[in-house]
């Protein structure tokens, strides 16, 4: 077995600081006479950064992840709001957020927990799956108010975007703006958006790229640490600090495959998975690594969730795992509000491509089978997530076709967010049984 | 004396309709020639099928336990998506053509997808991005332009052309379904309501699943006859079911008919009742418009009632409280599909709602199959909630 150089990733504490600060942020924007919104980390977020460059916002999602990640601060979380009545098979992160906004308390980064819970001037978010517009509704309601806006953009996928549906949710977003000036009191700004929506599509884009260097042997990336890159195309796509990040990041990722450095000292097998981790227990990981020099090089959610690819080809036939074009690369000029904002709509709508499987199972077999093969991997060991039932679905529908595939598939059944509903004997278990029976052996 | 209410060859033929759907939709075919499509939403636009000529039917389930979705759906996902699945794979819905589902939740998405593929007979599918932000002022035009392409779909599947006079004509014969249908829900606000939420299950799901011109001639009889009828049953506490998807005769029976205490369900608010047909299509010289506005502006899934900008409320829970006063409920029972995130996601808030209301509220789960002997426990014990005042008179 082969010896691999690994190094620590330089700019990983320019990451870890970057989230620091941002919970940090968001907490004390009052003080600094900012601006706080809330909303899911798909919300378009470089059209609330018109209202000025002290918006800071809190995107639900990464916090509720956060959260379940301190498993003590979560069982207190959850079980706080399934005290106000709320089911326990709701999305595991809503509960989380919503069980801090019960307890009063705002979890930092570091895991530091502080009150109260730090009220937003206003909720916006997107709706797609039956969650996101519910989840700020009803966090409003136990907030005692809070104005809520949510844009609806289940338009279907991209290959079949017509201008009519970018239409749709662009005269949405035009009404947001006007809504945010009346809620806020503040004056528009459009260039600090048409900035937004640059810096957005070359996050987004940055990011794919990177993901793209990780088709190499060895993997330059393991997906846990990769974790803690693409979470800032969830925080705050839209802001130049994120993308300057991102472009230092593409840079070391880049030097480590011309140089061969990897992940892992010894990389024996090369796997993907599907969902969101179980983010209590992302010691599955390292069990993977350290007991079978096993590296999951990526995953739809981690690629796709923030990414921007091509995604479907324009029949509807294959999935393509190549960067999306950035406004500059196809000459879109953005030059006003409305400009920006079709930009934003389609650049979402046709090329995130998170968004484009919720629509069928059909896609996401394509998906995932294009990625098993970009990324000349041995298998996809696949989360079976109680916590999210939009990243739950198709899981069975895409197990079976990559089965008929050849491909080996495992599945370990848990909840991304609610650490009350992971097995972890039984998924090591599943582990060394699934490993057994493709002959991978353990490292000495 | 009227006529007993059960004994109304009306009611008899809504139940024969309920129970031999598939024998009905095989006969219909035999007659007609004609394609039979199955929906999976009933946010599908119907009369454009039915102007086409097709016989749309809901997808429903059976009740019956069964273990052949778990391959390809998860277990947490609902059991209405796994029973209509499990039907198309058991080889149920053998008759139909096609089938196609409006986007609704994500749940039924994935149903429906698995039955488009799995179930051998299904030439034709059609998946309809319908908005689910019926709450903002540009859902009914991005609506029409779906349907449009809906239409064309349609046309192109079946080669005819649906011109605007078969969608009038379509659109005629479904709003009188409608008008219809809410006429006998009005006669059920009074001291006595007529008919039981049982008949009224058969009624509404009958319409879902037959020729709604043939639908309507049945309802016209009843119509006519409901106000000279009377039940030998005593009304009881006044219910409100709301909720997901109901159409399991047990529930139905065990509270109207199975309790030590006489109730009577006055209103359904679900999609197997009431928000199905309330509103009707408005005349208008662009029918897809007019058609996207009923579909948009209906009593609203709670997959698609969200707020909007400065409107804080749910428009469904609006609909609830004005039924709840001009119906006289006594008592709601929150009938919830186990797993349904819409649902669950609207519960919290509207108990609340119902306690400020001072409404009596019981919530239960409903799943494949229902633990009667459970639920007939705790509706009594909420029944007798209600006057326990009494006790100590």
């Amino acid at each position: 077995m082969t010896e691999v150089k690994v190094r620590p990733f330089e700019c990983w504490d320019d990451f870890k600081k970057y989230r620091m600060e941002y919970y940090k942020n968001y907490l004390e924007a009052k003080e600094k006479g900012g601006i706080r919104w809330a909303g899911s980390a798909w919300a378009f977020d470089p059209v609330p950064a018109g209202l000025g460059e002290d918006v800071y916002p809190l995107t639900g999602e990464p916090y509720g992840a956060t959260c379940a990640f301190f498993r003590d601060f979560s069982y207190r979380a959850l079980e706080a709001i399934e005290r106000k009545g709320v089911a326990r098979d709701l999305c595991g992160y809503m509960r989380n957020y919503w069980g801090s906004i019960v307890l009063d308390k705002y979890l930092l980064a570091d895991g530091t927990e502080v009150e109260p819970f730090p009220k937003p001037d206003f909720n916006f978010t997107i709706h797609i799956c039956c969650t996101h517009a519910k989840w700020y509704h009803y966090a409003a309601e136990l907030e005692g108010g809070v104005p809520t806006y949510a844009v609806d953009i289940s338009v279907g996928p991209g290959y079949l975007l017509d201008d009519k549906k970018i239409e749709y949710v662009v005269r949405q977003l035009e009404d947001a703006i006007q809504w945010m000036e009346k809620v806020t009191g503040r004056e528009y700004d459009d260039e600090l958006l048409i900035k937004a929506v640059e810096n957005e599509a070359k996050s987004m884009t940055l990011w794919a790229k990177i993901c793209k260097l990780n088709q190499a042997t060895p993997a330059p990336m393991e997906e846990k640490s990769m974790f803690s890159f693409y979470v800032l195309t969830l925080l705050k796509r839209s802001d130049e600090k994120v993308v300057k990040l991102y472009e230092k990041l593409y840079k070391e990722v880049e030097s480590r495959v011309k140089r061969g450095i990897g992940a892992l000292t010894y990389e024996q097998f090369r796997f993907v998975t599907d969902n969101p981790p179980p983010w209590p227990f992302l010691k599955v990981y390292r069990y993977l690594e350290q007991t079978y020099g096993a590296v999951s090089v990526g995953s739809i959610y981690t690629f796709g969730l923030g990414g921007a690819w091509k995604c479907m080809d324009e029949k509807g036939e294959k999935w393509v795992w190549e960067p999306a074009p950035t406004p500059e690369e196809v000459g879109y000029e953005i030059h006003d509000r409305r400009s920006a904002l079709w930009w934003t709509a389609m650049f979402n709508l046709k090329y995130r491509a998170s968004w484009q499987h919720e629509y069928s199972h059909r896609i996401r077999k394509l998906e995932t089978y294009q990625m098993i093969k970009d990324w000349k991997v041995d298998a996809i060991i696949m989360h079976l997530n109680r916590g999210c039932e939009l990243w739950n679905m198709s899981t069975l529908e895409v197990r079976d076709y990559l089965v008929k595939q050849g491909v080996p598939v495992a599945t370990y059944e848990g909840n991304m967010a609610d650490p009350r509903e992971f097995d972890e004997a039984r998924t090591f278990n599943v582990i060394d049984s699934f490993m057994q029976s493709l002959g991978v052996e353990k490292l000495a | 004396m009227g006529e007993n209410v059960e004994n109304l060859p009306e009611i008899r033929q809504f139940k024969e309709w309920f129970e031999k759907r598939h024998e009905y939709a095989k006969k219909w075919k035999e007659k007609t020639g004609g394609k039979v499509v199955g929906y999976y939403c009933t946010y599908v636009p119907e009369e454009i099928l039915y102007a086409a000529g097709i016989l749309p039917v809901r997808i429903l389930g059976s009740h019956e336990p069964e273990s052949i979705t778990r391959p390809y759906l998860h277990d947490m996902y609902c059991p209405f998506c796994h029973d209509t699945l499990a039907q198309g794979l058991q080889g149920r819905y053998n008759y139909l053509d096609g089938v196609t589902i409006a986007q609704s939740c994500l749940h039924m998405r994935q149903s429906y997808f698995s039955f488009a593929d799995r179930v051998e007979n299904i030439e034709w599918s059609y998946y309809l991005p319908f908005p689910h932000g019926v709450n903002n002022p540009y859902a009914a035009d991005y609506a029409k332009h779906e349907f449009e392409k809906f239409k064309a779909a349609v046309e192109e599947w079946t080669g005819t052309t649906i011109s605007d006079k078969d969608l009038e004509e379509a659109i005629q014969v479904y709003n009188k379904n409608r008008e219809l249908m809410m006429k006998v829900f009005e006669f059920r606000k009074a001291e006595d309501p007529k008919i039981t939420g049982l008949h009224a299950m058969y009624m509404v799901v009958s319409s879902q699943v037959v020729d709604k011109a043939e639908h309507n001639e049945v309802l016209e009889s009843l119509v006519e006859k409901l106000p000279e009828t009377e039940s030998d049953r005593e009304v009881g506490t006044r219910f409100m079911l709301i909720g997901s998807e109901d159409y399991d005769e047990e529930l139905f029976k065990l509270i109207e008919y199975g309790m030590n205490y006489p109730a009577t369900f006055v209103f359904e608010e679900n999609c197997t009742g009431s928000r199905y047909f309330w509103g009707t299509v408005e005349d208008a010289d662009d029918k897809l418009m007019a058609l996207a506005k009923r579909y948009v502006y209906r009593v609203p899934c709670p997959a698609k009632d969200w707020a909007r900008g400065d409107f804080f409320g749910r428009r469904r829970f609006q609909f609830i409280e004005k039924v709840i006063r001009e119906w006289n409920v006594e008592a709601v029972i929150i009938a919830q599909m186990k797993f349904c995130d819409p649902h669950e996601l609207d519960i919290p808030s509207l108990r609340d709602m119902l306690d400020k209301m001072g409404v009596p509220h019981l919530h239960l789960e409903l799943d494949l199959t229902q633990p009667v002997g459970q639920f007939r426990t705790r509706v009594e014990a909420l029944i007798e909630s209600m006057g326990e005042e009494d006790l100590y008179i």
